[in-house]
């Protein structure tokens, strides 16, 4: 088949070369022109760790469990977060909330356990809770000395709460009511 | 007869080697701070005031690390390749003046074939004043100079192919002889880039050569053609960029020091960077004039030699900067591209070169005509490779 005949093609020629660039020296120092301005140019490397990294403000760090305005844990043991998870890095146990809680908590988790060295951290699980409850911390430099340390369990997550609000780093987010906006009643 | 101190020139090779393998490791560390600010970044700055013990931290990790000789190699020649291509870079560095330098007497000349005793009186009184003058280099006063150093150079071959062959692998073993290859073709346009030069001097003598350009000017304004040629050969030589391949081909293939763990790829690369020290060292001396400014070196006693070291090093260090410079500057040739450069454009310009350089010499004409030939040539060069050419073998048709 006769390629030149296809009306479709669009045949580009080769830039022609100019008569300086010819001539291979110039080009060669404007080359070089190029390459010295970027020494004396400012440079963009971070002094870590003297110079922490400037973190966006959805920054998926460390997970922790938010209290509400009783200090109570705020989830309500849905299990919208280990199913929303695709390494399935959450377990949790719900159990029936204590009494005094009030009618508008029915259950609560008695056991949530994140396995953190599992987690890929992509953030499935906070957009997934209906009530705000698991949020994700600008934390990132979490060590462990073994793995046993890295699963953080509901007592260490809600320690991570108590940590970073009082540490001022991530604040609280939400304050709607004793549960999230989704436990609001609609209005009829 | 020269006096021949043997103890100064223990100590004096004592100094110069420490001296270049510190430079060779400080060599590197300027390398990687130098690189890291062409491309916006700050280089090793951990280790030491702004990174200045990075070597010593490099060396001390290279004498620590796992020493590894695979089963399947050749153990002698496997051991013996870095050794050679380390030890004889630094044998290149034996004759090059680092300091000022003054030349050897010319012989005596006759007047109608006889010896006059007015002759030797002035030959006497020049030797007496070679003897007494300090020539800082280990091998002063070596008549073959250059040839010395080229020669010398030439072994670096050694080195790359034993230790590419006996590593008992493909990848290795082609890579080593491409960059072998690379090597030899390039020496023969580095060698006859200089014969230019030596038409003029008379003598192979480094120190004879800075003689007469302090005399007569530099060579640079009379065969920059010549410094163009030079400068590109030697690029090749080092293995340096734009003729990188063989260093390219480890981030690629492997190289010729795919199997070399350790001290022995330190090796490697002390020579490589000591090759590069010599090879600025000659650049400087060549064609810029060694120790000689217009105007500042004519100073004598201690000031003046300390004066013609800082003009000679800061020469070099320019070139080294250069060297550093164009490794982030241009993209690498391919091999083919590379060879042809070599056989097909510098060899001829090269050899027409020479033969303009006989011819102003034998008719004893003004040396700026060379400059304009030079200019003419390279004009010439650059306007024949870069034609339209109709290559009915590359051009892919339609029916």
């Amino acid at each position: 088949m006769a390629a030149a005949s296809e009306a479709s093609v669009r045949w580009i020629a080769e830039p022609k070369i100019g008569f300086w660039e010819r001539m291979y020296l110039p080009a060669i120092f404007e080359g070089l022109q190029t390459t010295v301005t970027h020494m004396f140019a400012p440079k963009v490397t971070e002094q870590y760790p003297e110079q922490e990294p400037t973190l966006p403000s959805n920054y998926r760090g460390v997970h922790r469990l938010n209290r509400d305005d009783e200090g109570r844990v705020k989830c309500v043991a849905c299990y919208m977060c280990s199913t929303a998870c695709p390494a399935h890095c959450i377990d949790i146990v719900a159990a029936p909330a204590p009494a005094d809680w009030g009618p508008g908590r029915e259950k609560y988790p008695e056991m949530f356990v994140i396995d953190e060295l599992r987690c890929i951290f992509c953030g499935m699980c906070e957009e997934a809770c209906p009530v705000d409850a698991i949020e994700m911390t600008s934390l990132y430099d979490l060590t462990g000395l073994s793995r046993e340390q890295m699963i953080f369990d509901k007592e260490k997550l809600l320690s991570v709460f108590d940590e970073t609000v009082r540490a001022g780093t991530d604040p609280i987010r939400t304050r709607s009511g004793n549960l999230g906006p989704a436990a609001e009643l609609p209005m009829i | 007869m020269i006096e021949f101190n043997l103890l100064f020139v223990l100590v004096l090779i004592a100094i110069v080697v420490v001296s270049i393998l510190t430079v060779a490791g400080g060599a590197t560390l300027a390398e990687r701070k130098v690189s890291a600010w062409m491309q916006d970044r700050v280089g090793p700055d951990r280790v030491g005031p702004l990174g200045t013990l990075q070597p010593l931290a490099d060396g001390i990790k290279m004498f620590l690390k796992e020493d590894i000789v695979p089963k399947h190699v050749d153990k002698l020649f496997f051991v013996l390749g870095p050794i050679l291509s380390c030890a004889i870079a630094m044998m290149g560095l034996t004759l090059i003046p680092v300091g000022p330098s003054t030349p050897a007497p010319a012989p005596v000349p006759l007047e109608n074939g006889v010896v006059t005793q007015a002759a030797v009186d002035t030959f006497t009184a020049q030797m007496t004043a070679y003897q007494k003058a300090d020539n800082y280099s280990i091998a002063s006063g070596i008549d073959i100079g250059i040839l010395f150093s080229f020669a010398v150079g030439s072994l670096a071959v050694y080195g790359i192919i034993l230790g590419g062959w006996s590593s008992n692998s493909k990848y290795a073993l082609l890579g080593s002889l491409r960059a072998s290859a690379q090597i030899i073709s390039y020496e023969i346009p580095l060698g006859m880039s200089i014969v230019g030069l030596i038409l003029f001097t008379g003598s192979l003598n480094l120190e004879k050569i800075i003689d007469w350009q302090a005399n007569n000017g530099w060579f640079i304004l009379y065969q920059p053609l010549a410094f163009l040629l030079f400068i590109t050969s030697v690029y090749a030589e080092c293995n340096r960029l734009p003729f990188d391949l063989p260093e390219a081909e480890q981030e690629l293939v492997g190289g010729y020091h795919t199997e070399c763990s350790s001290m022995k790829f330190g090796f490697y690369m002390i020579g490589e960077y000591t090759h590069m020290i010599s090879t600025s060292f000659l650049m400087a001396i060549c064609f810029f004039g060694g120790w000689h400014f217009p105007g500042i070196s004519m100073v004598d006693g201690y000031l003046g030699a300390f004066l013609k070291f800082g003009i000679l090093m800061s020469k070099v260090g320019g070139f080294l900067l250069l060297y550093l410079l164009v490794r982030w500057t241009i993209p690498r040739f391919r091999f083919d591209q590379l060879m042809g450069l070599a056989w097909q454009v510098m060899f001829p310009l090269a050899l027409i070169n020479l033969v303009f350089v006989i011819i102003i010499r034998e008719y004893d004409l003004s040396n700026w005509i060379l400059t304009g030939i030079s200019g003419g040539l390279f004009f010439g060069a650059a306007i024949l490779s870069t034609r339209e050419v109709d290559n009915k073998r590359r051009k892919v048709s339609y029916s």
